[in-house]
């Protein structure tokens, strides 16, 4: 079975947010980064889902070549080759779809794992659109995946509930938190990593659709009103919710 | 070269157009409006012909409807090749939908289909000259992004709760039913089983109001005084991924980064200590209550009022004044 599975970094989770000098993306200055959390779960099924049924797992990142440190953990992670594709010039995520959806006409998949987002820019996009670009069925927010003769079942869980769904390979799935935990990396697997290739590409011209053209920090909240202590607050409470918020 | 018109994307489910469907249908018209263009709608569910007609008291003046057994449940392929018939049909500049679970599944199928640039999750959304303008919040809520999207068509989801329900007036709207059968045809893709959540509970990502325990609650077993709350105001339960992690909560229920994005009118954090992670998925809430007997915690920094004190005592204080309050 060939699996390719897509993957990014993002700023870590506990970064601490600022506008950088252009005003259109954050101050890079102390900001470290991690691989997307979503993305570990979708390179856990694809491992899992390697070792269930034979094959190779390929990682694929459009990225700068700062990106290496992440595509190794990938690949400590038990995937097997891995692809870099510089990022057209200011790209979306229409055109990362774009650079994607080649090359993995190329890798020609069973199963595409994503994240179901990248936690930066929370776009929603990518998986979707990569699989609507190669006509292959889609299903993200999943939490529960298997695949048996060739029939993949995913079950997504939103707030509609669960929906379990059947489809023939290929097929994409963009994963939820909760299918799977991720594995722990050792010594051994980042010596094992270090040998396994990566094939690095020149970015595709590909034009973006979308433009930032500003980032801001919200308005901050001025300081709450602490209403009083106890239980004596809570009539006190109440009258502010109806009458002050209106929100009774 | 589109036409001036936006299609509303509705989604029918439960016997009704959902609740962001009247919130997408106001900022349909007001940019219809700008564009100097119509308002249509494409409607998908299981029984959803008979409220289409009603859509002409929103303004819209087509509606077109995917209406077939294969729509009961949500299938993704099976909606974004129904709506690509719609689209076909009307030709908007703008293509607008909420961005719920299935808004955000559907967007970017659409958006890919036209070749179109995509602005995901607004808060604020605009036809600058030729241009769409939005704003959108990234990094958990921690900065907002502007984004300018040059080249119609336009596809946008907008944010649930943040936008104002349009208002239904009078009036009928064309009803073009859609013959779904070659799109069920080549949808690959089927639903094998569905497991709907519990009917009766508020669903958290579209309540009003929000009732959220964390580790301050000690033990699932004191989750009751949550819920009692919750069902006095009519609310959604709520948790932190702490309480969640312990196996108290379902995951369903923990907001958050990690969780679900709610922006309720009222949202009560009681026992949560307002971690940033937290606060991610809740901030843009328009009222919060905390509810926390540690005076420095960081969730009164971000609540409009807030209660120092014990949960065990606020909570059934709350619940029974409340519960007199709305008699
Ligand atoms: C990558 C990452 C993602 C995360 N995603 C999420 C997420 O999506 N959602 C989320 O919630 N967290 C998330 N977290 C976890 C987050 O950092 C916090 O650990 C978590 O929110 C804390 O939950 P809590 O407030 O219930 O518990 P605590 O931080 O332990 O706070 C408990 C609070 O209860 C108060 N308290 C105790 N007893 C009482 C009492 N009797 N009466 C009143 N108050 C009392 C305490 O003063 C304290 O403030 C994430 C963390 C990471 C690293
Ligand atoms: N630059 C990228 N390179 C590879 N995969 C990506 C990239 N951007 C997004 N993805 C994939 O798409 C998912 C959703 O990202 P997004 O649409 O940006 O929120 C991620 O979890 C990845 O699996």
């Amino acid at each position: 079975m060939k699996i390719a599975v897509c993957v990014r970094r993002t700023p870590s989770t506990e970064t601490k947010i600022g506008i950088g000098g252009d005003g259109r993306s954050i101050d890079p200055s102390g900001v470290s980064y991690i691989l997307n959390p979503y993305d570990e779960f979708a390179i856990e099924e694809a491992v899992r889902t390697k070792e269930a049924h034979g094959g190779e797992v390929v990682a694929i990142t459009v990225d700068g070549a700062d990106a290496s440190k992440d595509i190794k953990k990938a690949l400590a992670m038990g995937v097997d080759t891995a692809i870099r594709i510089d990022p057209p010039a200011d790209a979306d995520s229409a055109a990362i779809a774009g650079a994607l959806a080649e090359a993995l006409r190329d890798v020609g998949p069973d199963i595409v794992f994503c994240g179901k987002m990248a936690v930066d820019e929370q776009d929603f996009q990518v998986p979707l659109r990569v699989a609507t670009m190669l006509e292959m069925p889609a299903v993200t927010f999943v939490t529960k995946f298997e695949v048996n003769d060739g029939t993949a079942r995913a079950t997504a869980e939103t707030e509609l509930g669960q929906t379990v769904y059947e489809s023939p390979l290929p097929v994409l799935v963009a994963v939820e938190k909760g299918i799977n935990e991720p594995r722990k990396t050792g010594i051994k697997d980042i010596m094992a990593a270090k040998k396994k290739p990566l094939d690095e590409r020149a970015a595709p011209a590909i034009a973006a659709k979308v433009a930032v053209t500003k980032l801001e920090l919200p308005p901050e909240k001025q300081g709450g009103k602490i209403v009083g202590e106890g239980v004596d607050a809570v009539p006190e409470l109440l009258r502010l919710l109806r009458e002050e918020a209106k929100a009774l | 070269m589109p036409s001036n018109d936006v299609l509303a994307i509705l989604e029918f489910r439960g016997g009704q157009v959902t609740k962001a469907g009247p919130e997408v249908l106001g900022q349909a018209r007001r940019l219809a409006d700008t564009l100097g263009g119509a308002v249509h709608a494409f409607l998908y569910g299981e029984g959803a012909n008979g409220a289409a007609a009603a859509l002409g008291g929103y303004g819209v003046t087509k509606a077109y409807v995917a209406d077939s057994p294969a729509f009961a449940a949500y299938n993704g392929g099976l909606v974004a090749r129904a709506a690509k018939d719609a689209v076909a049909a009307c030709d908007p500049r703008l293509v607008l939908l909420a961005a719920t679970s299935p808004g955000k599944d559907l967007g970017p199928r659409i958006a890919a289909s036209l070749d179109a640039g995509l602005a995901v999750d607004c808060t604020a959304i605009d036809i600058d000259g030729d241009a769409l303008t939005a704003v959108r919040p990234v990094y958990a809520g921690k900065a907002n992004q502007s984004i300018r999207i040059a080249a119609a068509p336009f596809v946008a989801s907008i944010r649930p709760n943040v936008f104002p329900p349009a208002e239904a007036g009078a009036g009928d709207a064309e009803v073009v039913a859609l013959d779904t059968a070659a799109a069920e045809g080549e949808t690959r893709i089927k639903v094998a089983e569905v497991a709907p959540r519990e009917t009766g509970k508020v669903e958290l990502t579209e309540a009003d109001v929000i009732v959220s325990g964390g580790r301050g609650l000690k033990g699932p077993e004191h989750f009751h005084l949550v819920e009692e709350l919750a069902e006095a105001l009519g609310a959604a339960v709520g948790a932190s991924r702490a309480v969640v992690d312990a196996g108290w909560r379902p995951h369903s229920e923990q907001v958050g980064q990690t969780g679900k994005t709610v922006s309720p009118n009222l949202y009560f954090a009681c026992g949560i200590s307002g971690a940033i992670q937290h606060v991610a998925g809740m901030s843009s809430s328009k009222c919060i209550v905390a509810i926390n007997k540690d005076p420095e915690a960081s969730i009164f920094k971000l609540a409009d009022y807030g209660v120092v004190g014990d949960v065990f005592e606020v909570l059934p204080a709350l619940t029974e004044q409340i519960r007199a309050l709305k008699g």
